[in-house]
């Protein structure tokens, strides 16, 4: 029995790789197995190889595994480009509509199911999905009852008579590939899961949850990848309550309509990836300057320019902490799991309004939109903050304006919202008085500057850093960010194995950067890897300008595209030792 | 109830005196009191430029923004709050150059707001360079042999991008553009008002003298039709669009606000935000 494994369909894109991946891994999640998505696509629709590889696991398992035990090819392609990372003694299920070969000096076992033909009998190639995924869980040995469920959840809709016909392609594909090898393959037994059904989701849409769950009801947009699934997921759920979603002409609209939605009393956001970040940068400075909160997600995929726009990477950091002109707070979460999608919305809610200033929440690519299983969320966790936003304001002396911009001991002011009978004030990007008034006054410059850039200075979020240190003086410090956190976690598992200790920290607070929080731990590693995918450690840049430790810190840096392996990082930290 | 007056503050306006945008501060402030506004019922958003500074001198809710960007920021209030009025204003660069991208699509849009255009044909706050509305061989600081560009109509763009209220007027003439603005705020979708707003310092050429001279009123066509759009294109062709006048309203098209599914009648900054347990306990299962 074994408790993990990798299964990958790849075919041409718009052929059916998607629906099948997502049928196979309904039914293994109803099992209660942990699942961990990648999905390999290019921006054609149709057309161009894609790849689906999913991670099945009894116990969570964040990773991407290095190797591969079971691929569905849907062409030859597939196979030529995936085989490489079989694991010996893996297998090929095949349609034999293009009599599949392995390349040469590959050792796997090669099962052609006429998938295409099964479907076409049938009445349509499209049940190609259901063919390729019955084939796939009969080789595990899983119970197709429970298949069959999955299958009746996913057509029900469509009437009794389509989930019969798809159940039928599941069975002859099950038994076609029982057939050709011998019955389940006694070596891929799962051991059972708890059978638990996780919640299975997408950084993307646990962002969108926690959007409705934080009290934002509007959001502006400019669709992008791989930023889209948040306004579309939106727009199906914010009606319910009031709100909706408006997909603006740019992305320069979408962040000042949410700052205009925002300074009128409305928790609204913003989505996008680098290009659109790049566009919004004028405004953040507006939102800084006047203290209004806003929160924008960026979706980080690979730059520069349209660079690669499916692909994994992590290189805008430096754009999302450094960009707009001029000096102005600004918050920067980065996400490091799937639950924290979810709370960190919710946070960047709570912290845009409490501090009133611009708040980005950074993701990458894997972390938005690789599928996988979620640990419960928790409704009592859900708590909305609004700062010092003040409802029913007393009557103001004649002539005078409400002191939005009031000096106080935090710096921040009280905060009213348009539509207040005695809140009148001035709201400008100029320098300004206590009361918004434009203001070129010296003392008042150097008063109002420091009042906004002192606001951060006690910020600290929830698990800012998450750290992992289960020894006082490790051989080696891993930092990372984003997704790498469950990819380095298994190497390290590896790497106790070869007696080499190691502590991890994620650094999910940005910026400001928690300089205080972090010290201790660089002071006593021997080593420190930061681990990012870009290719000018943007990171590892933060950490020295902040806390030092140049002499210590080394990078591994990986901007192919793709997300680190755990042999990358087993890899690299081997040679650092 | 609330007079004219009610919307004065007491700020001085650092545009130089005779600058035609004084009279468009003066109008919006009788047209809110015409209507029945509140000071802290109305909202206005202004961009940049000596125009954009409008939202600092009159006694009501403003934000003077950004560049271009004034009217994607109004309709983020607006949407955040519709029981508010809210007016975008700016200048001609503003709104028709650095913004024209914004405001062709917040006409499509149509939302509740009254955007009022300060039109001087000139960038007046960077001290005279071109703008989109210059006539062509205009010579300015930036274009010192005369514009060799076409002259944008932004009332035959707002025609075509769907506007369902189009208005032009003169800054000299109180009456009519107070009537106007009233007219827009009343106007259930966006409105569109273009005021020629001489800049006396920087355009020599469209000073109030030569407006008076080129600029036909409405009023001389008692036949026409401000309900017909074909009629409202050719009447601004006619005339090389220097007229003024409510030049065209569709009062059937709803606003967007009323066309957005489950959007409700009260301000959406004023509803609870509070997700019910039971609420959250559904969307979470949909992700099983
Ligand atoms: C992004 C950006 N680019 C350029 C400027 C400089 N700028 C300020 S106002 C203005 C144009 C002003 O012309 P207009 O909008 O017609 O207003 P007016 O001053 O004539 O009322 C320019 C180019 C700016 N503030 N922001
Ligand atoms: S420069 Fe022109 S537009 Fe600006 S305030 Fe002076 S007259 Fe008015
Ligand atoms: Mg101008």
């Amino acid at each position: 029995m074994i408790s993990q494994l990798s299964w990958k369909i790849g075919g041409q894109q718009g052929e059916g790789v998607e629906s099948t991946d997502r049928i196979f891994s309904t039914a293994l999640n109803r099992l209660g197995y942990y699942l961990y998505g990648y999905r390999h696509f290019s921006s054609r629709i149709k057309g161009g190889h894609t790849n689906n590889k999913i991670r099945i696991s009894t116990k969570p398992m964040r990773a991407i595994s290095d190797d591969l035990d079971i691929l569905v090819a849907f062409d030859q392609e597939t196979i030529d480009l995936n085989a490489y990372e079989l694991r010996t003694g893996g297998v090929v299920v095949a349609d034999a509509k293009f009599n599949p070969t392995l390349p040469e000096g590959i050792d796997a076992r090669l099962f052609p199911v006429p998938i295409t033909s099964i479907a076409e009998d049938l009445g349509t190639s499209l049940m190609k999905n259901m063919v390729a995924s019955g084939a796939s869980w009969a080789l595990l040995g899983l119970p197709l009852e429970v298949f069959n469920k999955a299958v009746e959840e996913e057509f029900g809709r469509k009437g009794p008579a389509i989930v019969e016909k798809n159940v039928e392609a599941v069975k002859r594909g099950a038994d076609f590939v029982l057939e050709l090898a011998g019955g389940p393959l006694e070596d891929f037994r799962l051991e059972e899961a708890d059978g638990k059904q996780k919640l299975f989701t997408i950084g993307n849409e646990n962002i969108g949850l926690g959007c409705v769950a934080a009290g934002a009801r509007l959001m502006a947009a400019y669709p992008i990848t791989p930023a889209s699934e948040i306004m579309e997921y939106l727009i199906k759920k914010l009606p319910k309550f009031g709100g909706t979603v408006v997909q603006t002409e740019d992305e320069i609209a979408a962040v000042t309509m949410a700052i205009g939605a925002n300074y009128a009393g409305v928790r609204t956001l913003t989505a996008s990836a680098g290009p659109g970040l790049a566009l919004m940068m004028e405004a953040i400075g507006l939102a800084g300057m006047t203290e209004t909160p806003l929160v924008i997600v960026d979706t980080q995929r690979g730059g520069p320019s349209t660079g690669l726009p499916t692909k994994q990477e992590q290189s805008d950091l430096n754009a999302m902490v450094y960009g707009t002109h001029g000096e102005i707070p600004k918050v920067v979460i980065a996400p490091a799991s799937i639950e924290d999608c979810f709370y960190d919305t919710i946070e960047a809610f709570n912290v845009a309004e409490q501090y009133q200033v611009p708040v980005i929440i950074m993701t990458d690519l894997q972390l938005s939109l690789g599928k996988q299983s979620c640990e419960a969320l928790d409704y009592d966790q859900i708590k909305i903050e609004r700062g010092k936003l003040v409802k029913d304001a007393p009557p103001l002396e004649d002539n005078k304006l409400f002191k939005r911009y009031e000096f106080t001991e935090d710096g921040i002011s009280p905060r009213v919202l348009p539509g207040e009978k005695y809140g009148l004030h001035h709201v400008t990007g100029v320098e300004h008085d206590q009361e918004g008034r434009p203001s070129e006054n010296s003392v008042n410059r150097l008063k109002m500057m420091d009042k906004r850039l002192n606001k951060l200075n006690n910020l600290y979020i929830r698990d800012g850093l998450r750290i992992d240190a289960p020894h006082e003086t490790p051989d080696l410090l891993i930092v990372g960010m984003g997704s790498t956190g469950g990819t380095i976690d298994e190497a390290r598992l590896r790497l106790e194995k070869d007696g080499l200790s190691t502590n991890h920290i994620t650094v999910r607070q940005i910026h400001p950067f928690p300089t205080e929080q972090l010290t201790p731990y660089l002071e006593k590693a021997k080593q420190v890897l930061v681990i990012e995918n870009n290719a000018t450690a943007q990171l590892a840049s933060q950490i020295k300008m902040h806390a030092g430790y140049g002499e210590k810190i080394r990078n591994l840096l990986k901007y192919d595209g793709n997300p680190f392996l755990p042999s990358d990082v087993y890899k690299a930290c081997k040679e650092l030792n | 109830m609330a007079t004219f007056k009610d919307f004065r503050n007491n700020v001085k306006p650092n545009w130089c005196p005779g600058c035609g945008d004084f009279s468009i501060q003066a109008a919006i402030q009788r047209a809110a009191a015409n209507v029945g506004l509140e000071p802290e019922s109305l909202a206005v958003i202004s961009g940049i430029g000596c125009s954009g500074r409008i939202s600092g001198y009159i006694n009501a809710y403003g934000l003077h923004g950004i560049h271009g960007r004034a009217l994607p920021i109004a309709q983020g209030v607006k949407l955040a709050n519709r029981e508010l009025t809210v007016i975008a204003s700016g200048g001609d660069g503003d709104g028709f150059a650095i913004g024209m991208g914004h405001t062709v699509h917040a006409i499509r849009r149509n939302l509740d707001i009254t955007y009022i255009v300060m039109d001087n044909q000139i960038y007046g706050l960077t001290k005279g360079q071109t703008s989109p509305r210059s006539a062509e061989g205009f010579k300015t600081k930036s274009t010192p042999e005369g514009s060799i560009e076409s002259t944008l109509s932004p009332l035959e763009i707002a025609m075509s991008a769907g506007a369902t209220f189009v208005a032009q007027s003169f800054s000299s003439d109180l009456k009519q553009l107070t009537s106007l603005i009233e007219a827009g705020l009343n106007h259930k979708g966006f409105s569109l008002i273009n005021v020629f707003s001489p800049c006396v310092t920087f355009n020599k050429v469209n000073t109030y003298d030569w407006f008076k001279e080129n600029i036909v009123n409405l009023e001389q066509f008692p036949d026409y039709d401000s309900s017909n759009r074909v009629a409202a294109m050719n009447k601004i062709m006619e005339t090389n669009g220097l007229l003024t006048g409510l030049i065209y309203q569709n009062k059937e098209r709803k606003p967007y606000e009323e066309l957005v599914s489950g959007f409700r009648p009260e301000g959406l900054a004023n509803q609870d935000i509070q997700l019910s347990r039971e609420d959250f306990e559904k969307l979470v299962a949909e992700f099983k």
